[in-house]
């Protein structure tokens, strides 16, 4: 209960021949991480595959597979974590910085009208009448 | 002639996406039927042929993510306690439906709040019964900083660090014929908990249920800033004449995952920007038509 105290328990499971592809089980987390983690490793050009799950909805569990080209799978997924954690990071002062701003401009007006939509909706427009959709 | 791959046709351009694969990627389509195009293409190597780089680079998402507040109300903005609304909504700009969500659920699940744990009921002749007083009592939001205070488990003493008592105690008189018993009458006890322990021996001194060591208005954090439920004016319960409820609550740390009472938002959402393109041009009585269905007020007619 206690969040200080909390501990992730990972379990890494793979084969002993080869390091790069493993499957860790992280205990007390579900798809807020699990998705998230996922999204970041798919992006990794390192890695082959990669897919998360919950093996029952009543244990608080994920498993996360992560297979690579090459390197060892436990690298790659430390890495994936610290990305995540260094965007989030920058998601974190970004917002900050936007609230800043918002509340020294004072609340003003609803949403600003988005007036430079000239070359972009050319484009949409193209793009979807190129896929013959009514 | 010599073969040549259709994507080094002179012109396909290299190094970036043809537009109906950057408006896949970028943009879901409400078609008639159903949406297209929902999933995010994640995949590194989704373009490699094309020459172009899907893998995740720190650099160009620090550089194009954006977040723009549209809307704050608090405390500040609008007035009184009872009306106030408390809401942010803002654009994030450049980041995937999967960290967004994983946003909301952390807003939802994962940050914690200070919630009414423990009810020890003196006394409750209401027609509300025990469970159901305590259930009612747990779901006050309480207006105070959870970061001043320490998670508390199962066999921790109820200490100062991370109890907050409040006391409630409420009659209905003989004569008069009802009462509504509202939040703003729970009483904070900064001294903690004052109901009396049932003793081994007379001898010792008389225990309560916490363990202060301070009272929690000698605080600096607390001292001119007593701790009280967010809003006055929630039932709690309705008495009848002669009908008394004395009652303590104690209040601890947690988190939304364990209870919705923990969750520190009433709602959080998200959603895809919306973006409405006009196939065709509209003119005359039709566009007039337009502006008129459209509840949002997404239309307006151009002259010329």
């Amino acid at each position: 209960m206690s969040l200080q105290a909390r501990t992730v328990v990972i379990m890494e499971s793979g084969s002993l021949e080869s390091p790069n592809s493993s499957t860790f089980s992280l205990t007390d987390e579900d798809h807020t991480l699990g998705n998230a983690v996922r999204f970041v490793l798919n992006q990794d050009p390192r890695t082959s595959f990669c897919g998360y799950s919950i093996p029952h909805p009543s244990e608080n569990r994920v498993n996360i597979r992560v297979q690579t080209t090459g390197d060892p799978a436990k690298d790659v997924f430390k890495d994936a974590l610290q990305d995540l954690m260094s965007m989030c990071q920058h998601v974190r002062g970004t917002f900050d910085k936007a609230v800043i701003d918002f509340k020294k401009k004072g609340a003003k007006g609803g949403r600003q009208r988005n007036t430079k939509g000239g070359d972009r909706e050319k484009v949409v427009r193209k793009a979807v009448g190129d896929m013959n959709i009514d | 002639m010599p073969r040549v791959s259709a994507l080094d046709m002179p012109d396909v351009p290299k190094g970036q996406l043809p537009e109906h694969l950057n408006f896949q990627r970028t943009r879901v389509l409400c078609a008639s039927d159903a949406a297209l195009h929902t999933e995010g293409i994640q995949y590194s190597g989704a373009y490699a042929s094309m020459g172009v780089d899907n893998s995740l680079n720190l650099e160009k998402f620090c550089e194009n993510f954006k977040v723009e507040v549209i809307d704050i109300k608090d405390e500040e903005s609008s007035g009184t306690d009872w009306d106030k609304e408390n809401s942010i909504e803002f654009d994030m700009v450049g980041i995937d439906a999967s960290l967004a969500n994983a946003f909301r659920r952390i807003l939802i699940a994962e940050v914690p709040t200070m919630a009414i744990e423990k009810v020890l009921i003196a006394n409750n002749t209401s027609v509300v019964q025990d469970e159901v007083l305590a259930h009612r009592l747990g779901l006050i939001p309480i207006k105070v900083d959870p970061r001043l205070f320490e998670y508390k488990s199962e066999n921790d003493a109820a200490t100062e660090k991370n109890t907050i008592v409040f006391k409630l105690h409420v009659k209905c008189g003989k004569d008069s014929t009802r009462l509504t018993v509202k939040s703003d009458q729970l009483k904070w006890l900064p001294g903690g908990s004052e109901l009396p322990m049932a003793a081994a021996d007379s001898s010792s001194k008389i225990k309560t249920y916490t363990s202060f060591s301070c009272s929690q208005d000698s605080l600096p954090e607390f001292s001119n800033n007593p701790i009280t439920p967010a809003y006055p004016d929630i039932t709690i319960a309705r008495l009848r004449s002669g009908q008394e409820i004395e009652l303590e609550a104690h209040v601890v740390k947690g988190l939304g995952k364990t209870h919705a009472k923990w969750s520190p938002v009433s709602t959080a959402w998200y959603r895809m920007l919306p973006e409405v393109v006009l196939l065709q041009d509209v003119r005359g009585e039709n566009a007039e038509e337009l502006v008129k269905k459209c509840p949002a007020k997404v239309f307006d007619i151009e002259d010329g």
